[in-house]
């Protein structure tokens, strides 16, 4: 049997390899799951006609930014989402969107989904605001998503979604109602694409997108940041959220301990409060 | 701990079912067509049917249709489990009542994640 021993990449292409991994995304391979990397990039080695990890380190060297680093970090990223995962978790985004728009009738609310991968979570957030449109009164709001990997918002804008990711958490009647079949795979209808802006944006790099936001979901992307990336990376999330405005974090994940710039709402447990003028503080207290 | 009813004419599909389900803490029990499965909700309702759309002696749609008009006061949650992946039929089955859908071919996850949406997982 191949153990992860007998690998034919050599320790030092591990670390360069990662460490491009977390230049590029602020992402760091644990030490237990780096002999996964090869297993990941096999299908780009194949693709590029390269055979080892050494040899596709040389071409790298040549080319830092081109589609053959993309396809490296498309690989190596964790990308697994599903259509309204956790589902209670949406379910109170929804109500807070309506307490929101309550407290600030005529207001159009916005909505970012940072790390959105291939586009559920913006999507079920969609399907979401536009039931609540018609149940509710909701005013539909603007949706921006976003991610640092462009093969993934390739996908996205596409919504093009094989049959197994289109089974996970989508309820038959929602899959019904926004979604067409096409040989065999489900494809967002324009009507609900239209709600969901993408872009693409790094957490660790790129200033906060300009105007705030009532409601941010950053869920399930802050978990292989180091420390201080993730702290930087609060303060980032807290720049586009509105004084007062909501972070939605994924299940085990927590903002307690790690940044003054957010508290636990009172009012929507397990979502977090932006804090007026905190972020500078904790800025401060870094350096 | 909850029950399922697969219904599927196919002993494999049976088989791969129960399975999986008895991995998610399923008590499972078997039937080869619609006639069958309709005997057994009656004898004892379970929580969830698994329900294949061609069978012979009874199909899915009818077992459906059946399950409806037979007056058992705990009706199971039903979730059709087929190769028919076509629109029109997702949506003849909607309208017959079903609660939920699966294609074939299905894994763990896809199984679970819909058993969660119709409230037994
Ligand atoms: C595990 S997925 C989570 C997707 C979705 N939020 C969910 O919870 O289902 C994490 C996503 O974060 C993205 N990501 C990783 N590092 C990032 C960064 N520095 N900036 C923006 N997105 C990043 C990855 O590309 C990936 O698509």
């Amino acid at each position: 049997m191949l153990g992860p021993q007998q690998s034919f990449a050599s320790p030092g292409a591990v670390n360069v390899i990662g460490a491009l991994l977390e230049q590029r995304t602020g992402q760091q391979i644990a030490a237990n799951r780096a002999w996964r990397i090869e297993t990941a990039l096999k299908p780009v080695l194949r693709e590029h006609g390269l055979d080892t990890l050494d040899q596709l380190i040389a071409r790298l060297a040549g080319e830092r930014h081109g589609p053959l680093a993309d396809a490296v970090i498309n690989a190596l990223l964790n990308q697994e989402s599903s259509f309204f995962r956790d589902a209670g978790v949406l379910e109170m985004v929804a109500e807070a969107a309506l307490a929101i728009q309550a407290e600030h009738p005529g207001r159009r609310l916005r909505v970012w989904s940072a790390g959105c991968s291939v586009g559920q979570e913006p999507y079920s957030l969609a399907m979401l605001f536009e039931e609540l449109a018609v149940s509710r009164g909701l005013a539909m709001p603007e949706i921006v998503a976003s991610d640092v990997c462009p093969q993934a918002l390739v996908r996205a804008r596409a919504g093009r979604y094989s049959q197994f990711e289109i089974q996970r958490g989508l309820p038959v009647r929602r899959m019904v109602s926004w979604f067409d079949s096409e040989n065999g795979e489900w494809v967002v209808r324009p009507e609900l694409a239209k709600r969901v802006q993408f872009r693409c944006h790094n957490l660790t790099r790129d200033p906060a997108p300009v105007g705030k936001f009532d409601i941010v979901l950053c869920r399930n992307v802050l978990l292989y940041f180091s420390a201080s990336v993730r702290r930087s990376v609060f303060d980032t999330l807290h720049a586009a959220t509105r004084d007062g405005g909501l972070l939605v974090l994924g299940a085990g994940e927590t903002v307690i301990g790690q940044t003054e710039a957010f508290r636990p709402s009172d009012r929507f447990r397990g979502f977090y409060v932006a804090d007026s003028g905190q972020a500078s503080l904790t800025r401060a207290a870094v350096r | 701990m909850k029950t399922c009813l697969v219904v599927d004419d196919s002993k494999v599909i049976r088989k791969v079912a129960r399975h999986i389900l008895e991995t998610l803490n399923f008590t499972v029990r078997e039937a080869g067509d619609g006639r069958e499965a309709l005997d057994s909700c009656l004898e004892a309702a379970p929580d969830v049917v698994l329900l294949d759309w061609n069978m012979p002696v009874m199909t899915g749609m009818d077992f459906l249709r059946a399950l409806k008009e037979s007056g058992i006061a705990q009706k199971p949650k039903v979730v059709f489990c087929t190769t028919e992946n076509g629109m029109a039929y997702i949506r003849a089955a909607i309208e017959a009542g079903a609660d939920e859908y699966v294609m074939k071919p299905f894994d763990r996850e896809t199984l679970q994640s819909k058993l969660q949406i119709v409230g037994v997982a």
